[in-house]
């Protein structure tokens, strides 16, 4: 029976749209993964040495961090990782028994990246405890535990994720527990490192995480078996539907017709929704860059761009895909190309300026940095935001928006190629800064960057001939696209 | 009103439509009958500019679809579920449809209210985005969006499927009486051969890409077309 599952499993991967059709995406992503491998692993094998040269007790510091290390991983989870869906519906009437088909598309997870990933910075750094004479079974032991806290945290999104907003929740426990430990209100570490330390010390410890991870396991497991019916798990959520006027966008004339419509396609979809939280983590961004000594100067411009471009990534990037569930009803509507893109721009312009606004509060960093933020924003708006719409019409990449699968659903919308999209928008904005930067100091930088981005807004009609054009050049690929759903 | 000269589509040499010339005048209900397969989706995604003919053109109007987009202005169209924007309200999506053929909100509202029956209480006012309506009531929400701005050419891919009963001969009734009106060029496709007979002044019958019959209406209509199709 699982023979047949695996038959149908490798169909699925082998013919899905996405594959073959974007060879070129596939090599970069997998050279991506490679990279990312290696980093990991690195990690792991240094982590022991560095912590040792800065004096402290490597095992004993990990373990301090770990509660952290799992909560953040819980986020990620919930935010990114997609639950596999198995082609349920069909099966049901077939001869397979439910166990086996809950079995199997659970079973489906634990093969997940999100689960293996931790396998390359916890298998070399335990390696390393061994090597470096720490007890074998306690160590044994302990990894046990810890895979079965990933693997808790595995089960844990597939249950939570039917429910919206919970990761807000979790990074909010993140951030009080981080913030009251930096102030030193309060250090949950204190209760958390001695039974992560106890993992490896006290044996038998480890049974607890052990048990947990099949009690979490056999309770996944009769949910999703219980709710294996067309009215239960596999059904669709129905919202209820509100009708909103937006009239005031009627001064606006087409333009507002579809911005009315961007408005909406936004707040009513989970895929659209998603992105706009993403962009808001975007502007957090630049934390990691600004008062960091150690990073390059010319990264700077970096971290000023990705700030108040968030939506302009995540979104923007996907134009005109957000309408490809009814792309040939605009084709064949009454459309002008140019009162569409230009909405979009708008959109796009609009977000922009919201979160160069949202950002003032890098002004706590000086206003030099928040000087780079805003350049970066001008950048946006006068040269990417015509990049991205551009990239637009070659990327075709269908979206569905009515994703709304149950408990079995997908709904996951932020993936590994939109992020590769944004690197080439990035490199001319580091090069003119790095030119800046060379010839003179970063006011020149600044200057130049700004520059490029006035240049792209005053040049803004002749740009948007050109995308006019390709839009239109690419009309019948992108219809025809749009038709295979993934 | 539509002039097809010398059309083909090729898809890797497989000719699946092939019309060396047809010509349906203003006013007329056309109506397109054939097999699964028999090209007649494909004909209306080339009227419709969707996909590039391998040889040959069309006009309406005097206007080449595939150069201009002149005729997205007086051309209704519903071809299936992907003409509808799956978030909005029914309402909503009128509204949209309406704004961008220059409609105000009070032309609309006649509309609707002149559908009122067709709608059978089940489309407005319900607290349903279109994506959770079933697909009869979506296919009635996309045959009245056609209808708006007043066009001159209405293409309907297949209106009866999926309908029921009462709301088909509600259907019939709303064509026949565009057909009545001079200015309205109606094409329909169908597998159904008795609706469409019963709401077509002429019935071309397609196979494998090809025209094999082309008549105008008449009593035995019916019988010819059945004894034609039957094996």
């Amino acid at each position: 029976m699982i023979k047949k599952f695996i038959y149908l499993e490798w169909k699925a991967f082998v013919r899905s749209a996405s594959f073959g059709a974007n060879l070129a995406m596939k090599i970069l992503i997998g050279f991506l993964m490679v990279y990312f491998s290696v980093i990991f692993i690195a990690m792991g094998v240094g982590a022991f040495y560095v912590l040792k040269k800065m004096n402290l007790e490597p095992l004993v510091t990990i373990n301090k961090f770990l509660i952290y290390y799992f909560l953040l991983d819980l986020v990620v989870r919930l935010l990114m990782q997609a639950i596999p869906v198995l082609n349920i519906k069909p099966l049901l009437v077939l001869p397979f028994k439910k166990p086996t088909i809950v079995h199997f598309s659970l079973g489906k997870t634990a093969l997940s990246f999100f689960n293996w990933v931790h396998a390359l910075f916890f298998v070399p750094f335990s390696v390393v405890l061994i090597i470096e004479g720490y007890d074998i079974l306690g160590i044994l032991f302990w990894l046990l535990a810890i895979f079965s806290l990933i693997y808790i945290n595995n089960f844990l999104n597939i249950i939570l994720s039917n429910i919206d907003k919970l990761f807000v929740v979790f990074i909010g426990l993140a951030l009080a527990f981080g913030g009251a430990q930096y102030y030193k209100l309060f250090d949950i570490t204190i209760f958390t490192t001695p039974f992560f330390q106890g993992l490896y010390t006290i044996k038998g410890l480890f049974l607890i995480p052990i048990l947990l991870l099949a009690g979490l396991y056999a309770f996944t497991f009769k949910y999703f078996k219980n709710n294996l019916y067309l009215d239960a798990g596999l059904s669709k959520k129905e919202d209820v539907a509100t009708t909103e006027n937006l009239s005031w966008l009627n001064q606006f004339g087409t333009l507002g017709t579809f911005l009315k419509n961007d408005i909406k396609l936004i707040k009513r979809n989970k895929r659209s929704k998603t992105t706009i939280i993403m962009s808001f983590f975007f502007l957090f961004y630049g934390l990691i860059f600004f008062g960091n000594t150690h990073q390059p100067a010319v990264m700077y411009i970096f971290a000023g761009i990705f700030v108040s471009g968030g939506f302009l990534f995540v979104f923007g990037q996907f134009v005109p895909s957000w309408d490809s569930s009814y792309y040939q009803l605009m084709m064949t509507q009454n459309i002008p190309y140019r009162g569409y893109i230009t909405s979009k721009w708008w959109l796009i312009v609009i977000a922009t300026f919201i979160s160069t606004i949202l950002a003032s509060f890098y002004l706590f960093y000086g206003w030099q940095v928040y000087l780079t933020i805003v350049v970066g924003a001008i950048y946006n708006i006068g040269v990417n935001s015509h990049l991205v719409l551009l990239g637009g019409a070659f990327t075709k990449t269908p979206i569905d928006l009515s994703n709304a699968g149950g408990a079995f659903g997908d709904k996951k919308a932020f993936n590994v190629n939109a992020m590769l999209l944004t690197l080439p928008k990035l490199l001319l904005p580091l090069g003119l800064y790095g030119i800046g930067l060379y010839l003179g100091d970063k006011t020149l930088g600044l200057m130049l960057v700004a520059g490029a981005g006035v240049l792209g807004f005053v040049f803004r009609n002749k740009v948007f001939s050109i995308i006019e054009k390709r839009y239109k050049v690419e009309k019948y690929s992108t219809i025809s696209a749009y038709k295979q759903k993934s | 009103m539509i002039q097809v000269n010398q059309l083909s589509k090729k898809y890797n040499n497989t000719t699946v439509l092939n019309i060396n010339n047809l010509e349906i005048p203003k006013g007329q209900s056309f109506g397109l009958v054939g097999n699964n397969g028999a090209g007649k989706t494909t004909f209306f995604s080339l009227l419709l500019d969707l996909i590039q003919p391998s040889t040959g053109n069309i006009k309406t109007n005097d206007i080449q679809v595939n150069t201009s987009e002149n005729w997205k202005s007086f051309t209704g169209s519903f071809l299936d579920e992907s003409f509808l924007i799956g978030y909005l309200t029914p309402e909503e999506y009128f509204y949209f449809i309406g704004d961008l053929r220059h409609q105000n909100k009070a032309d609309i509202d006649a509309l609707l209210k002149k559908h009122e029956e067709f709608f059978n209480g089940e489309i407005l006012n319900n607290k349903k985005y279109l994506r959770d309506l079933s697909k009869g009531n979506q296919k009635k929400v996309g045959i009245i969006a056609t209808l708006i701005g007043n066009p001159e050419v209405i293409i309907l891919d297949e209106p009866f499927a999926n309908l029921d009963p009462t709301t088909v001969s509600r259907l019939k009734k709303i064509i026949k009486e565009l057909a009545e009106d001079p200015n309205v060029t109606v094409l329909v496709s169908s597998h159904d051969l008795q609706h469409t007979v019963e709401v077509c002044d002429r019935i071309v019958a397609l196979n494998k890409g090809e025209i094999v019959k082309d008549i105008q209406t008449s009593e035995e209509t019916l019988q010819e077309l059945e004894s034609f199709f039957a094996v």
